[in-house]
């Protein structure tokens, strides 16, 4: 590893343009300039890519989702049954794979994972985050998910289910946490507010943040 | 393939870290990789199990060792090199010797549609089923060295099918041959106990995507 990798992520993204190209980056550089010289990539392209998911399609779209599906009774029948077509209502569509909704009750947990690669809900929650393509989760999450989950402090009781989904085809998952109490005559869009990205992936619950309440 | 990617239940690889406010990308090169991956696969030279294969073939201790889009770096270059889109030449030299065939490249008009365009693995070709939900099953103890989505710790296992999601593309030939071999895809749930043996919680169970190919009736 070369000095450059040991900076804080801040830091690295800071520094890339005034600090010679190393490691990947470097490789990266010249796979790229060869691509688009034979013009088999468009470098407006790759911005276009690079900006829809920076700012367009994250776990704001899911977070969408769960809230209607918390204030809209005959949209989440729809989401549980035919996950796919009641995302693509609010706008949610794309790539690869059928969505299928997992709900959480106060007797099962549901838990999702890729043990052989990283597949994940893009459309809703955009793309993964390191963790959960890491190899700790990916090696753990099914021989042990009690483990995982008491490790980041949500701790399972016996008298609940855990449910392991790991994804192996083009199936993709979206767990439809619980509405935590205390929500009551909050709005969608005040709901949409607190649901977490780790929540629709099952290794956090959605709680109420101190300071807000309406 | 018996890879190292086939990671479910193995143990020492440490904690699960979150990051806290975690970008999207931890670096510039990072968002290029996936830009020019994801753009690359425009020109419809391969599918997504090739994809997938192409980075579990990756060295084992190099995998371990590699970030994620590092993985993806090589399984994109192997794919350009196999597929003929670029010369193993031009990928040692850094100096294109041909211009390709242009009328696929993605454009950045055409971004929007081309990740809205979803390709299908689920197939309209009418092939029976070979179980139904309720049906006790086995899964196949089989160890193909090309690529497979019948994790390690499933196969010799008992479960109970779930739910049939009818005909889907078959990734194990789709990798190989191209050969879409279609068939049944169901969810086959597994008790975590019928898994990992009887320390395991009673209740607990996991719940897999498998195909007709990868099962027996139990």
């Amino acid at each position: 590893m070369s000095g450059h990798d040991h900076h804080h992520h801040d830091d690295e993204h800071a520094r890339e343009h005034d600090r010679p190209l190393s490691g990947p980056a470097l490789r990266v550089k010249a796979l790229e300039s060869l691509l688009v010289e034979k013009g088999l990539v468009d470098p407006k392209a790759l911005d276009e890519l690079i900006d829809t998911y920076e700012t367009k399609v994250g776990p704001r779209n899911g977070a969408r989702v769960v809230a209607r599906a918390w204030v809209d009774a005959a949209f989440k029948k729809h989401l549980l049954a035919d996950g796919g077509a009641a995302i693509a209502e609010l706008g949610y569509t794309g790539l690869d794979a059928e969505i299928i909704v997992l709900e959480n009750t106060p007797k099962v947990r549901n838990l999702v994972v890729c043990t052989l690669c990283s597949c994940y809900p893009w459309p809703v929650l955009g793309l993964p985050p390191v963790w959960y393509k890491s190899a700790p989760y990916r090696s753990r999450a099914v021989i042990d998910p009690r483990g995982v989950l008491k490790e980041l402090g949500e701790a399972v009781t016996d008298d609940v289910e855990v449910r392991v989904w790991d994804s192996t085809a083009e199936l993709r998952y979206l767990v439809l946490p619980e509405r935590p109490a205390g929500t009551e005559g909050w709005t969608e869009e005040e709901l949409a507010g607190i649901v977490t990205r780790d929540s629709m992936i099952g290794v956090a619950q959605v709680t109420v943040p101190a300071g807000s309440r309406r | 393939m018996n890879g190292v990617h086939d990671m479910g239940g193995m143990h020492g690889l440490g904690p699960v870290e979150i990051e806290k406010n975690e970008p999207v990308f931890h670096s510039e090169w990072e968002a290029h990789v996936f830009a020019f991956t994801v753009a690359a696969a425009a020109h419809r030279r391969w599918n997504i199990d090739m994809s997938r294969h192409s980075r579990e073939r990756m060295p084992p201790a190099e995998y371990l060792a590699a970030t994620y889009y590092e993985r993806w770096l090589f399984g994109l270059q192997k794919l350009l090199v196999e597929e003929g889109l670029v010369s193993a030449r031009e990928l040692e030299t850094g100096r294109a010797e041909s211009k390709a065939d242009g009328a696929r490249t993605l454009r950045a008009a055409g971004v929007a549609e081309f990740l809205r365009t979803r390709i299908h693995a689920r197939l309209e070709d009418k092939v029976p089923p070979k179980f139904k939900p309720g049906d006790r099953v086995v899964a196949r103890n089989i160890h193909p060295a090309g690529h497979t989505r019948l994790p390690r710790y499933a196969r010799g296992r008992r479960g109970t099918v779930e739910r049939d999601h009818g005909v889907f593309i078959f990734p194990d030939t789709n990798a190989m041959s191209r050969d879409k071999k279609p068939q049944h895809l169901y969810t086959v749930h597994f008790t975590a106990r019928e898994l990992w043996g009887h320390a395991a919680p009673a209740r607990d169970g996991v719940y897999l995507n498998l195909w007709d190919d990868y099962l027996d009736a139990a």
